[in-house]
């Protein structure tokens, strides 16, 4: 079976948004009757490489070949005409038409000009009989649950297209029974001869219906493989990050922070319902504390939770042994705190105003409306950072949106540097920057610690984080459930940790 | 200094070239449009005239301004007008003195503003339908006031407001002026001007970094309130009475189309008060011009909408990618790259 002809190749394929590279020479191929799961962390460049193929963007170069013939998709429409149907996780059909009108949208069985309801709902039941589907198919689309939803998806999809069949993320919101009867649906298809890419967070459903797996990190392909014989760690590892450039690895002198550091950062009994369960954390001061796991694992959310975005309902914050309440970003900013968001573009930049305006934000919200900061001492902060973190623009003047993503986040950097933080917490600080970059963003956070700085990196670069971090936090399933300190902190021990915590997941799943 | 004053010019040139050209066309149609003379103290002309007419509108395009450039809007201002020109001349009329009158009405005004700045700032309800609450029930509330009928009143005080004079120009003229004067110097001097428009671009990242983008918002919309209380009384002293039917009618769009015309986007971010002044200017040129060119005044809103879409296109950042595409040489502008989130 494995040697089934490849139905889809994508070969080389580059794309680049504003000077950042969210594709580097990527190659995909997907043979009929197999199930292939795309793996990789937020901004890996899965969507990206999924809406290349199903023509939603153009590619900068590369090629794709549909049944061994190279293809130019333009647009969803022309890709589905090709032989190419998505099924994305919000299901985009109208719920409030029925089940046949969505099956045969802008295709309907006509006479005279008239559509024929009778015929087309015939063919609908024909059709959803083929995924052991009995309903009625003039009740409105909206009143079946999501993944009955799901499977009209499918099928009109692959009723349209009919050779590959790009499911984005299927399960993210059905439950335990619903993947089930997915995954049957998934195999019918499959048996019929069709390539089937699966893009999801979990691993456990990987292993249960995929053939073989693709890893993307940072935009680069990083391996493709049959399921047969992988394990689960190694998996993890493919999609953490292993390497590290000799340039970075030298970037981190090892050194040990004062043994004797008395945590400055306490957080006892810390979390809040629905968003991360209870945890402990501290942060001594010229300490850089890691957090790692899996997306989705609560990463970002004990971000959001130490800088009072969202805040705590449960547990206590202490600074310096004196207890503060830490109820907005406001609050923790006034404590001394700063936070380079995971989502720059969406949370960080300013994206219109200037890179001088988002450098000195941070430090005039603090001083208030009131007391501005000069044109001049504006222009003087924003010279220092721009040499000093060697941000590179056009000028101070330019819009920030207009810079790379390495410059972005430097910048933001530096917008927080100008309010001497005493605890800056970064969330994924190197994601899809270059790699130049990326080994200066390192190299800045081991002289930060080094100046008494107190650190909180997240981080799935487990190479990257082991060199700053002296402790490791471990998360899964929005649970603290490891802390790694001294000899442990390797990205070995990190995978171990998370590999344990996964299969002890699963194992209470079942 | 002067660098930046010319800066401020450069930017400010499309909005000085229309208002030229309009004036132009004025004098064009109707001979005399600019003779100026002075009488009785003060200055009368057509000028004049566009710069007293134009009152309303300047004032509450200097509020209109701020809550755009957080990338709101705000439809209640005619409603507001309506409501203070109501209040003031109930007042007025009932025996108060003056500064209580005024400091009431502005506080109504304020009330009004901190109302639509609550709903758009603590509620999270999208600008254009907070604002169209008060846009409706504005007109019910000040009919309410004025029981149904034309409150008219005949305090000498009041009524100098809108058409006394002092220092040679009709006080509307010097009130718009010192207001705009105020605020553009007030965001600009502090750092509100930055704080508005950083919360205008980007209302999370800004949060994030510290801005108190609620206080700010409440700020904003409560500004907006008070220049159409300001404007409010303009109009019910103009009238010397309070109209509650049409005090202030549709002006909320001409504030709009001022703050557009002013080149501060309807997204959000950079604004310029002087450039909606400038704009406001330009709106009440066109509707002074076509009254002085003698068209049958059933024309008036085509033509005024027609040169209107003119000065729109001209502005617009296609005809300016035409405008570099005509003379690439000038082609310096960054090339705006597709900005897709991975």
């Amino acid at each position: 079976m494995l040697q089934s002809s490849p139905v889809l190749q994508a070969r080389g394929i580059e794309k680049s948004f504003l000077g950042v590279r969210a594709l580097d020479r990527v190659d995909l191929t997907i043979r009929a009757g197999e199930v292939h799961a795309l793996l990789g962390e937020n901004g890996a460049g899965k969507s990206t490489l999924i809406k290349i193929i199903t023509g939603a963007y153009r590619r900068d170069a590369g090629d794709i070949l549909l049944d061994g013939e190279a293809i130019d998709p333009r647009d969803v429409k022309h890709a589905q005409a090709l032989g190419i149907g998505t099924v994305y996780q919000e299901v985009n059909l109208l719920p409030n038409l029925s089940v046949a009108e969505n099956l045969f949208l802008g295709r309907q069985p006509r006479r005279f000009g008239l559509v024929r309801t009778g015929e087309m709902h015939r063919r609908s039941r024909e059709l959803l009989a083929d995924y052991g589907l009995s309903i009625d198919v003039a009740a409105p689309l909206g009143s079946f649950s999501v993944a009955i939803r799901q499977i009209i998806a499918i099928a009109r999809a692959v009723d349209l297209s009919g050779k590959v069949l790009v499911l984005d993320e299927p399960t993210a919101s059905l439950d335990t029974a619903e993947v089930e009867m997915l995954f049957d649906v998934i195999r019918k298809l499959k048996s019929r001869g069709l390539g089937i890419v699966f893009i999801t967070h979990f691993l456990d459903q990987v292993f249960r219906v995929a053939d073989t797996v693709t890893v993307l990190r940072n935009g680069r392909l990083i391996d493709s493989r049959p399921v047969a014989g992988l394990t689960r760690r190694t998996v993890i590892s493919l999609m953490l990050g292993r390497e590290l450039a000799e340039e970075e690895r030298r970037a981190g002198t090892a050194a040990e922070p004062d043994a004797s550091a008395d945590a400055a950062f306490r957080f006892t009994g810390y979390g809040r319902r629905g968003r991360i369960a209870p945890f402990d954390l501290s942060v001594g001061r010229g300490e850089v504390v890691g957090i790692a796991g899996l997306l989705g694992s609560g990463r970002t959310e004990t971000a959001e939770l130490l800088f009072g975005i969202e805040p705590a309902d449960s547990g206590t914050a202490e600074i310096d042994g004196k207890p503060a309440a830490l109820t907005s970003p406001r609050a923790a900013i006034a404590a001394g705190f700063g936070f380079c968001p995971e989502d720059r573009k969406v949370d960080g930049i300013v994206d219109d105003l200037s890179v001088r305006e988002n450098i000195a934000l941070a430090l005039q919200a603090r001083r208030g409306w009131a007391k501005p900061l000069s044109r001049r001492e504006q222009v003087e902060l924003a010279d220092r950072y721009i040499k000093a973190l060697d941000i590179r623009t056009a000028s101070r003047e330019t819009p920030i949106k207009f810079l790379s993503g390495g410059n972005q986040q430097k910048a933001l950097l530096a917008r927080w540097l100008a309010t001497d933080p005493k605890l800056l917490i970064l969330d994924e600080p190197t994601r899809g920057i270059d790699v130049g970059a990326h080994a200066e963003i390192i190299r800045l956070i081991e002289t930060l610690r080094q100046d008494g700085m107190s650190l909180v990196v997240i981080s799935s670069e487990l190479e990257e984080l082991v060199v700053y971090a002296s402790r490791v936090a471990v998360l899964s399933d929005r649970v603290h459930v490891a802390e790694l300190t001294g000899e442990d902190v390797t990205p070995d021990g990190i995978l171990n940790a998370i590999a344990a915590a996964h299969g002890t997941a699963s194992v209470e799943a079942a | 200094m002067s660098a930046r004053l010319v800066d401020a010019l450069k930017r400010l040139a499309p909005q000085l070239i229309a208002l030229a050209v309009i004036l132009a066309l004025n004098a064009a149609v109707s001979r005399g449009f600019f003779d100026i003379q002075f009488q009785n103290g003060r200055l009368y002309g057509s000028l004049i005239d566009v710069l007293n007419r134009g009152a309303p509108v300047a004032i509450l395009s200097i509020g209109m301004t701020l809550v755009i450039a957080t990338r709101g809007i705000d439809l209640s201002v005619g409603a507001v007008m309506a409501i203070c020109g109501a209040v003031g001349a109930s007042l007025i009329a009932g025996g108060y003195s003056l500064p209580a009158t005024l400091a009431a009405t502005i506080g109504i005004g304020l009330i009004c503003g901190l109302w639509n700045g609550a709903l758009v700032a603590l509620l999270d309800i999208q600008p254009i339908i907070a604002t169209l609450i008060l846009m409706v029930a504005g007109r019910g509330i000040a009919q309410l006031v004025t029981e149904g009928v034309i409150l008219t009143f005949n305090d000498a005080s009041f009524i100098f407001i809108g058409s006394g004079a002092a220092l040679g120009l009709p006080m509307p003229v010097l009130i718009w002026v010192a207001l705009g004067i105020v605020v553009a110097l007030l965001v600009r001097s502090t750092a509100l001007g930055l704080l508005i428009e950083a919360v205008g671009v980007n209302r999370r990242a800004s949060s994030l970094a510290g801005v108190d983008s609620r206080s700010l918002l409440l700020a904003v919309y409560a500004t907006s309130g008070l220049c159409a209380a300001v404007a409010g009384i303009i109009a019910a002293a103009d009238i010397k009475g309070a109209d509650a039917n049409n005090a202030g009618l549709w002006l909320e769009l001409d504030a709009i189309l001022a703050v557009v015309i002013g080149g501060t986007s309807l997204l959000g971010g950079r604004f310029s008060i002087i450039g909606s002044l400038i704009g406001a200017m330009i709106i009440q040129s066109v509707n002074t011009g076509i009254l002085l060119s003698g068209f049958p005044p059933e024309f008036n809103l085509i033509i005024k909408a027609a040169i209107i879409v003119v000065i729109l296109v001209v502005q617009s950042p296609a005809s300016r990618s035409l405008w570099t595409f005509v003379r690439p040489e000038r082609r310096r502008e960054p090339r705006q790259v597709e900005r897709v989130a991975r």
